[in-house]
């Protein structure tokens, strides 16, 4: 007889985790990736996308809620409505539009290479013959790699741009590949500026590094869609997107057109 | 489902396939030669040793693989560049790569499961046996070498066939020290590809055919060395 | 002195030390490891019943559940049935034309965990059955028990003995389990050790404090299954 109780509570608190329908869900990789977005020791998310986040959240007067994913799995578990948004720092790349659907972008910034402090560093196929480049699963860097460094140098990946991070510092890679933002959080921090330095911008190729990164989502969703370009536009008219970078950045990085 | 992929693939995933069994066979065979001074350690060994070796599998077997991986790779990886002159010595090539770190952290892991495997192995041999090997004569070492361990490996032999396939089970986790195996193959191909779950099927098969093989030869084994009841 | 000082500001569980969130961690990896177990258990029980019923097809399917899941790597199987878990569910109300519901991570992990100890408890869970002598089985069936009443009185009370050093193994091996939903994001203790190394750079420290969290949790467990082995085999005589 108590059976009967017991199933009608596991079943209640199964389902008292759907929320309600109003709410828009955010999907973000469950890494510390700053400046973007890092969470403190407290458990709170931090960073200038999270900043972001909310205000364009403001702007469509809607509540927001985020929801935490490997990186890798951002695309699968949208498609399979675990949340719905991607607001992780994804570029918008043809590749990636093929299954899934953009906003309009909400920065972009160029891809950089950094190396050791210590030795010769740069930026193209000549400078990073022969050495081991460290890249996160899954970015456009990596397809960049693929195409523009394949058989020059050696590919090492890893589940996160930090890993990369510790392992340069360590020395057991010559280079880091990602985002110039990202990258250069890290040289500010203290084991970057002891171990490394910018090895310089990647040569630009919009069909492999994107049209910048926007938020992710659902084919069908085109509602969300306007919703969100609509907020994203009046975030940057109404001088919060500015007021926002101004806090993490001393430049624009909105990217030209 | 698509697998046309699998045409540009394959050379990567046999070469997945290989850095697997290959982490496979080190740990386990080294893994093996650990756990026979480990449970020898237990059995027979001083109070200090006996109590080393129950820390040792206690510790192993009491967290996660994961952990010890990373605390192995990423851990360690950060105390590296305190060593001077780390970079020029000639370990350098092997402390740079995610296989070296992989293939200890599995070797120490399945030390600790064999070894309270061959524990047990070794205390349920015919005390009878052990007497009669005396009581020719034997000294203890030849005892040992002659008797008592290889009566232990046959008693285990079922059970360490099913600890090798819980290791090859293991094994994926190389993927998250950069190590190029089966499922870091998968893994590539469902981000070139963007599909969610074909890479996974095939990968799942080759695991399954490798269980196979395994549980294949142990049969094989078993049935060369009969047991008398 | 200034090193210890470091070290134990870290791992404070105050913030800015990261302690709580590896806390946190734990108790989450405890969570879902328990509700992974309860799982496990139902569907261990139903599974170790369907197969010795005699049922042929319904032994045929859970033949075939036991062996997959026990010969695929828990990595591939915990990945893949996290995204075509929900993608599968979410499909299948559809087609009901029921509404689609979402479930949050913490109840996925718990399913998937769970679904993947169903099988192994299953084969735990037959073993003990089988070794119940079939006198006190058959002595219950001469009584006049039903099914239900047997299972209550007889069955469940016999097999608790014979199958609790498995259950003590397979509690073990899904708090160790458990820290592979890291790799699809999920936070439990073994993703929070990796937030906090990043954050802080200093790894090692943490991954030991995570790793002596794990011990501590399979010491205590170890201690607690011991209590409760002692409870069921109380009126057995001891083993000589």
């Amino acid at each position: 007889m108590k059976l009967l109780p017991m199933l009608l509570a596991g079943a209640t608190l199964a389902f008292s985790a759907i929320t309600a329908q109003a709410e828009v869900r955010f999907g973000i990789m469950n890494e510390s990736y700053p400046p973007f977005f890092a969470k403190d020791a407290s458990g709170q998310w931090q960073g200038w996308e999270i900043d972001l986040m909310n205000a364009v959240c403001g702007e469509m007067k809607e509540q927001c809620s985020i929801v935490e994913l490997s990186w890798d799995g951002l695309i699968p578990a949208l498609q399979s409505k675990k949340f719905d948004v991607i607001w992780s720092s994804m570029s918008n790349t043809p590749e990636r539009s093929k299954v899934i659907d953009f906003t309009d972008k909400y920065y972009n910034t160029p891809s950089t290479l950094i190396g050791s402090k210590d030795e010769k560093v740069g930026a193209s196929a000549e400078d990073v013959k022969g050495k081991t480049i460290g890249i996160q699963v899954s970015t456009i860097q990596s397809d960049y790699f693929k195409k523009y460094f394949a058989g020059v140098a050696d590919e090492k990946t890893y589940q996160t741009l930090d890993e990369a991070f510790q392992d340069l510092a360590a020395g057991r890679i010559d280079y880091v590949f990602g985002d110039s933002l990202a990258l250069d959080a890290f040289l500010k921090s203290d084991s970057g500026k002891d171990c490394c330095a910018k090895a310089g911008d990647v040569a630009d190729d919009k069909e492999i590094l994107g049209a910048g990164v926007s938020g992710g989502l659902r084919q069908e969703d085109t509602e969300l869609k306007a919703k969100l370009n609509a907020a994203i536009a009046a975030v940057r008219a109404s001088g919060k997107y500015d007021e926002i970078t101004k806090t993490y950045f001393d430049f624009d990085i909105y990217g030209a057109k | 489902m698509t697998f046309t992929w699998m045409a540009s693939y394959w050379p990567l995933l046999l070469a997945g396939a290989a850095q697997t069994v290959l982490l496979l066979v080190i740990s386990v065979v080294f893994g093996f030669a650990i756990a026979i001074g480990l449970a020898f350690a237990q059995v027979s060994g001083g109070p200090l040793v006996r109590y080393f070796a129950r820390g040792y599998c206690t510790f192993f077997r009491g967290t996660p693989l994961l952990i010890q991986l990373w605390l192995l790779y990423y851990g360690v990886g950060s105390l590296l560049p305190m060593i001077p002159g780390i970079r020029q010595s000639l370990f350098w090539p092997m402390l740079r790569e995610g296989f070296f770190f992989a293939a200890v952290s599995f070797t120490l892991n399945y030390a600790a499961y064999e070894a309270e495997v061959l524990r047990g192995a070794l205390l349920a041999v015919p005390k009878g046996e052990l007497e009669a090997g005396r009581a020719f004569g034997m000294s203890r070492f030849t005892l040992t070498r002659r008797i008592w361990l290889p009566r232990a490996i046959r008693i285990a032999l079922p059970t360490i066939g099913g600890e090798i396939v819980m290791q090859l089970k293991a094994t994926p986790l190389a993927f998250t020290v950069t190590v190029m195996d089966l499922y870091a193959v998968a893994s590539k191909v469902r981000q070139d590809t963007l599909l969610v779950y074909e890479p996974l099927i095939v990968v799942t098969v080759f695991y399954l055919i490798l269980t196979a093989t395994i549980a294949r030869v142990f049969r094989q084994l078993e049935a060369e060395v009969p047991v008398r009841r | 002195m200034a090193a210890t000082q470091g070290i134990l500001e870290l791992l404070s569980p105050y913030p800015p030390g990261w302690g709580g969130t590896l806390l946190a961690g734990a108790v989450s990896t405890i969570a879902i490891s328990a509700g992974a177990f309860l799982i496990g258990l139902l569907l261990g029980t139903g599974g170790a019943l369907g197969k010795l019923s005699g049922n042929r097809p319904l032994r045929l399917v859970l033949d075939l559940y036991t062996t997959a899941i026990r010969a695929i790597p828990e990595l591939i199987l915990i990945v893949g049935l996290y995204y075509a878990g929900m993608d599968g569910l979410n499909r299948l109300l559809a087609t009901f034309r029921l509404p689609e519901i979402e479930v949050n991570g913490f109840v996925v992990a718990v399913a998937v965990l769970g679904f993947v100890q169903g099988a192994y408890m299953t084969e735990v869970l037959r073993g003990a059955i089988l070794a119940i002598p079939a006198g006190e089985i058959e002595a219950a069936k001469a009584f006049g028990m039903g099914p239900q009443l047997r299972f209550r009185r007889v069955i469940l009370p016999a097999l608790l003995p014979n199958a609790l050093p498995g259950l003590a193994n397979l509690w073990m091996s899904i708090t160790k389990d458990s820290a592979l939903v890291a790799v699809v994001g999920y936070q439990e203790l073994a993703l929070a050790t990796r937030l906090a190394g990043a954050s802080t750079k200093h790894y090692f420290i943490f991954f030991l404090a995570a790793a002596l969290l794990y011990l501590a949790i399979t010491l205590v467990s170890n201690v607690v299954f011991s209590l409760i082995e002692r409870h069921v085999r109380r009126g057995q005589p001891k083993p000589v």
